[in-house]
Formats: structure tokens, sequence, C-alpha cells
């Protein structure tokens, strides 16, 4: 078990996601021997380089091929392995979209694809770079589990529980160094149970990954300015979706789903799907990125262009609200 | 056993594979991969009857092989005949036309998707270097199937680990769905050439020469580097109306033609 303390979740939230997962699997590493680390010649970019030097026995660079990538994967995963696969989200999810599927949702291997740099973090870098629509396309694969942690600490604890999983995952990380802490310590972290952070009975803010920091700051706003109370539900695992949480907000006045990613069949999608066999159910607003690509700059820059920053979010609540 | 007799047994079990085959697709009454299921047969027979060891991996990346596969499966008694003929093609079976994953008969990988079994040999064969075993890993691709770019990557990988524990086996028969290789994708002809250029070691033969196949299998590695042995196929090898013949890529055969094919077989024991 790696040990959780608030100052290496201040070090996790300062060195950002990428280096937190290099950080992690490291630490996982040195408790066991049983997985391999892959990377497609994205070693530095995944916080590897560390990880290469300790374990170069269990470390594959498979060069610029990431179809091969998760080939390599599902040979390791075959002889018993547990695999960890990294590359940028576009290219983990899509490029390889055809392995993935057939390796991780048909065969069912025991292969966690890493999709670092997703969401809109790569700002400059451009759409070629952004994971907008990793979500929704590994949605769409039978038997594929997304998690999308919120914070460094999330990220420590997915990598751990991944590790004994014994099922195929997409670890999709959001965020960008000095990614805001949502925990301060070591928390209960079960895939597919979402953690709920606030308790309110107006509304209910259900997020995941970058957002759900967001939507704790958002409820504490509406609190204070709006006396309206929301729960925020931080939907770490966005499928297989914990349905018990969701089941929890059908009485409130309105429910908000809340992602760094597509609203086209992500985390809104998912308990619109959910929510659509119920007979009484909440109004649901769906943010996220609209149905675009963007215009390339810096990540505040990006957020704003997608609606995604705090007074926004507010704005757009208290619109729907009325 | 001399070296002939043996062959001389490998030839009958090939001869045997191919008119069970061929029953498979004709009991089933659908329309089966029937030319490029009968084209590797010798290296099938060779690797199942001959080379493979209890622990050694073997995939049919070339998933629409899979008339071969499951004949051959049943030839060395690793699949019931009768579970075959009862089940292939029928509502809910894993025995379809593309194979489906079943480690109880050894078939490793759910394979169809053409490009991909490569890959996956490649960390079978990757994993057994980690782990120090002597494990070897057999892997069946088609010419067609080489067009996909993912081939070249899973090759490069096996040359850039020196993989001189996975054997690459390319059916290579010149046929693709659309046609001749030589008018769809002119380079059936180099793959040889651009396998050494990676530092494979290539041995180019006759692959539906027993003798020429069980040699080749037989081969003494060369240390670091992976094995190609390119098998110049006849697609519908065996059956005089299919051989060369594109129209039995996918075809369903008839009471006529499966008569005819099976006197052809028979008579050439």
């Amino acid at each position: 078990m790696i040990e959780i303390t608030l100052p290496k979740a201040r070090i996790w939230s300062r060195i950002g996601p990428r280096a937190t997962y290099g950080q992690a699997v490291l630490e996982c590493a040195s408790e066991r021997d049983d997985f391999y680390v892959l990377t497609a010649d994205l070693a530095q970019s995944s916080g590897l380089f560390r990880f290469k030097e300790v374990f170069p026995e269990r470390f594959v660079n498979v060069g610029i091929a990431e179809q091969n990538m998760l080939g390599i994967a599902a040979g390791l995963a075959k002889d018993g392995f547990h695999v960890f696969a990294s590359s940028f989200a576009p290219f983990i999810t899509m490029r390889a979209c055809e392995q993935v599927r057939m390796d991780m949702g048909y065969m069912q291997l025991d292969i966690t694809t890493v999709g670092i740099g997703s969401g809109i973090g790569l700002a400059q870098q451009g759409n070629s770079h952004y994971g907008i629509e990793d979500v929704s396309v590994m949605r769409a694969i039978p038997g594929m589990t997304i998690v999308n942690p919120a914070d460094g600490v999330e990220i420590v604890k997915a990598v751990e529980a991944l590790c004994d999983y014994g099922k195929p995952a997409y670890l999709r990380l959001t965020g960008v160094p000095g990614f805001p802490m949502v925990h301060k310590g070591d928390i209960d972290f079960k895939i597919g149970k979402a953690i709920t952070l606030r308790e309110g009975d107006d509304i209910a803010i259900v997020a995941a990954g970058t957002m759900v920091s967001s939507a704790l700051q958002v409820a504490e706003i509406l609190s204070r300015d709006e006396g309206i109370e929301a729960t925020v539900a931080d939907m770490h695992t966005i499928k297989p979706i914990d349905t018990d949480v969701l089941d929890a907000q059908l009485d409130k006045k309105l429910v908000v789903t809340l992602e760094e990613a597509t609203i086209v069949g992500g985390l809104g999608g998912a308990v619109a799907e959910y929510f659509a066999l119920k007979k009484n159910k909440p109004a649901q607003l769906m943010l996220g990125i609209r149905d675009t690509f963007l215009h390339a700059g810096s990540y505040p820059f990006l957020l704003e262009q997608c609606r995604l920053t705090v007074p926004q979010i507010v704005s757009d609540i208290k619109a729907a609200m009325q | 056993m001399t070296e002939r007799e043996r062959l001389a047994v490998l030839e009958e079990h090939a001869r045997r594979i191919r008119l069970f085959s061929l029953q498979l697709a004709y009991e089933c009454g659908m329309t089966t991969h029937l030319g490029g299921g009968l084209s590797h047969i010798e290296a099938l027979t060779v690797l199942y009857g001959d080379v493979m060891e209890k622990e050694d991996k073997f995939i049919l990346s070339k998933g629409h092989g899979v008339l071969g596969l499951y004949a051959t499966l049943a030839e060395f008694g690793i699949v019931d005949k009768e579970l075959l003929l009862k089940t292939f093609m029928k509502d809910g079976s894993d025995f379809m036309i593309h194979p489906v994953m079943k480690a109880e008969y050894g078939i490793e990988v759910s394979s169809g998707s053409l490009g991909q079994g490569i890959s996956i040999a490649a960390g079978l064969a990757l994993a057994a270097k980690k782990t120090g075993s002597t494990r070897q890993t057999y892997v069946i691709c088609g010419n067609g199937e080489f067009n996909e770019g993912s081939v070249w990557e899973a090759c490069m990988s096996a040359a850039s680990f020196g993989l001189d524990n996975f054997t690459l086996f390319l059916d290579n028969n010149h046929l693709q769905s659309d046609g001749a290789s030589v008018d769809v994708l002119d380079v059936s002809d180099y793959y040889a050439c651009m396998l050494k250029s990676l530092h494979f070691q290539v041995l180019e033969i006759d692959g539906n020469d027993i003798a020429q196949v069980y040699k080749a299998f037989h081969s003494s590695p060369i240390t670091g580097c992976p094995r190609a042995i390119i098998g110049n196929t006849i697609k519908g090898k065996g059956v005089s109306f299919m051989e060369n013949n594109n129209e039995w890529h996918h075809n369903r055969l008839t009471k006529e033609r499966y008569d005819a094919a099976v006197a052809e077989l028979e008579g050439s024991k």
C-alpha cells in the first residue's frame, strides 16, 4: 500500500497528473513484480524516466507504434502479467482503438491503458493532442472500465487498485501541474464507487477528473450567494457508473454533469442513459466540451471557451434553474 | 523413424486435415474461407504434428484461415471432431469463421481483424525472454494481412527486441480478398527482402512442400534474430478447381463440388 500523506498529496498536485502516474507505478513496482509498464516513445511525457532506470526489466518502449503497443501488452497480459500502457489520450484510445477493442474489450485481457494529457490540458499543442472523445469512444466498447481521477491522491489510489483489478481499464488523466487537491489524506477508493464529497438537498453535481475540484467551488458559491445547496459526487469511475449514487439524486431539482470531455457520449451521456429509464427524474444540465474542435491556446483560455470556469458553471447552473 | 518416414506421416496428416477442413465447410452449409483455409495446412501440420512442444504458443493471425486450424486441432486430438461438426457456424457456438480465444484448445487469441495477432505473438515472445522461459512462439500471417501497417510495427519490435524465440510463417499465396495481390497492392514478392532489411532470419520456401516446411521450422535459429518463413503457397491448395481461383476465397461447397474435392484428395493418398 502506498502511504498517502498531506505532504505527498501536495507534491502530486504540484508535479501534475502524468508525473504522479509515474510515481505511482514506481512505488507499486517496489512492492510487487507482477506488472509491466509500456510506452510508445513517451516515457518522459508519461513521467516514466525514473521507472525505466529503476526497473528496466519491467519497462518496454515499443517506439512510436501505439497499435503494436497494445498487441505487445496483450501478449504480456496473456502470460499473467498486468500491463500499464500509456500514451497521449487520442493515440492510446483512437490510434489503437481496434486493438483496444479486440484485446481489452473482446478478450478481456488485464491491461490498463493510460491516456495522459487528456481533456484540454495540452493547451498550445492543439486538438491533435487533446482528449476530447476518449471517454465516449472507450465507453462504447463492451467490458471496458473508465477511471478519471480527480486529483493526485486518486491517481495513486487508482493505479494501486488497477494493479489488482484483473480487468481491462482506461485510466484517463486530466489536469496540469499545479492541479488542485481534492483529498488531503487517504481515502476509501474503490473502482465503480463514486465518492460523495458534499451533500445538499437542492441539486446534484456529478463530476469527474479536473471538474470535481471545480464542482466543489461551484457548490460553495451557490450555497453562499444563492442559498442553493448542492450535492457533489466525484464520479471517478465513469464506467461502470455508480448507479446507487445516481439513484440518490433522483429527488433533486437538477442534476448537473460536469466533465472536461465532449458532452457527446461521456459522463453526461452515461448519466442520461441511466436516468432515461426512470419515471420521475430531475432535469439534467450537461456541461463539458461542446461538439466542436477548439481554437488552441492556454489552459485557462480553453476552459473559458468551453464555459468550464467556475463563474461560468455557476452562471449556467443558475440559468438552468430558472 | 527416419526423416523420410516422418515426412510421409506428416504428409498423410496434411491430407486428412484438408479433407476434414472440406467436411466442416460442406456440412455447415454456409460460405466459409476455403482458399486461405487450405493454403497454410502444411505449416499447421508441421507445427502441431512435429515442432511444437506443450509450452509453446501458436497464434493464427490470419483468423480467416480457421478451417485449417480447426481441422488441425481435430487431427491431433485437441478438439473433438464430432463437437466441431456439430457446432461449427451454429448459433451461439465459439467455433465460428474467425477464431474465438479458448485456452483449453490452445486458441490463444480471438483473431479476424488482420494485423493484430503478430503483435500479440511478439508480446508472448517478449514475455518468455523476460521470464527466462525457453518457450517458442509461432504465428501464421497472410500476404494480404501484410498490407496492414500494424504488421510492420510488430516486425520492427520483434527485430528490435531480438526475439529469436519468435517464428513468423507468412502464408504467401499471392491472392487476397479482391484478387491477385499484384493487382491490389503489389508487394507480396518484396516481403522477404523487407523482413531481411529488418534483420529477420528469412527462409523462403515452397510453403506447400512438407519437406521444405519441415526443414524451415527445424532450421537453426540465429541468435538475436526473429525468424520469418516465407511460404510461397497456393490458395485453395489440394483441390484443383479451388487452386489459385479466388472465387474460393469465401464460398459455399455444393454436394457435387464437395464430392469432387473429396475424390481428388482421396485419390492423392
